[in-house]
């Protein structure tokens, strides 16, 4: 519950200063990881897709395959998906009662974000290598 | 019903829209991916979504995307500030919520306005 002196800080946040010494630590560091590097990662993709998001194929390539565009998207994608595990992870841990449904659910985004970071890559290095 | 007893927050509903974004920006990922394995593959593949991307649901998922993006980055770094310590005094929450709101219209518009000046439609 909120403070009631104006607040949005819990009174027991605010005593104790820290939360569980658990294992959600490291899921809340990496989220805070995650967020702090896709900042400049998602500003600098997002920038290039508004200038490129409509250019032939040639110019895609010709931009996807540059060595600091495959060490940036990877570090772009490897980021992203992280970040969107740990947060879909919370989602589905709120919302979804059922132990069986919840497990099955979780393993099934951790499995697709770790074959789109993979698949993603691989396709910057085809580009990168054998020019698409 | 809940309308007549719970009266919707400016801060709870920050906080709703931020995992809503997150969320759809996750299914972004799916998109990004296959336009990367398309231009890897071959130019039907890639002109074929290039097709998709301009088409007018692509554009419209594109723009929400964008809007996402923008509501997410600048929730986010609310989100670090709290982390920070700062920002929980009522009236400051208020006023970064709004300027998260307000803010991620903006940079959205001004995000689509340059890609279509860059490309002389503007």
């Amino acid at each position: 519950m909120a403070s009631a002196k104006g607040s949005l800080r819990s009174d027991l946040g605010r005593v104790r200063g820290l939360g569980s010494a658990k294992e959600g630590v490291q899921h809340w560091w990496m989220q805070r990881v995650t967020a702090l590097a896709l900042i400049p990662l998602s500003l600098w993709f997002v920038a290039c897709i508004v200038f490129l998001i409509d250019v032939d194929r040639a110019t895609a390539l010709q931009w996807l395959g540059s060595p600091v565009t495959l060490g940036l998207m990877s570090l772009f994608l490897v980021a992203l998906v992280y970040h969107a595990v740990l947060g879909l992870q919370v989602v589905v841990e709120d919302y979804i009662h059922s132990h069986a449904a919840k497990i099955t659910l979780l393993l099934l985004i951790q499995f697709s974000g770790i074959a789109l970071a993979v698949a993603g890559i691989v396709a910057m290095l085809m580009i990168t290598i054998y020019g698409g | 019903m809940l309308g007549q007893v719970y009266r919707l927050q400016l801060t709870s509903f920050t906080s709703f829209l931020h995992r809503v974004t997150g969320v759809f920006l996750a299914v972004g990922i799916l998109a990004l991916v296959g336009w990367l394995a398309a231009a890897a593959t071959s130019a039907q593949a890639f002109d074929q979504a290039q097709a998709i991307a301009a088409s007018i649901i692509g554009r419209i998922a594109l723009f929400l995307w964008t809007g996402a993006f923008f509501y997410h980055l600048l929730n986010g770094l609310r989100h670090l500030a709290w982390d920070a310590g700062w920002g929980f005094e009522l009236p400051t929450a208020y006023r970064t919520g709004w300027t998260v709101m307000i803010g991620s219209v903006v940079l959205t518009l001004v995000a689509w306005a340059l890609g279509y000046w860059a490309r002389g439609n503007l």
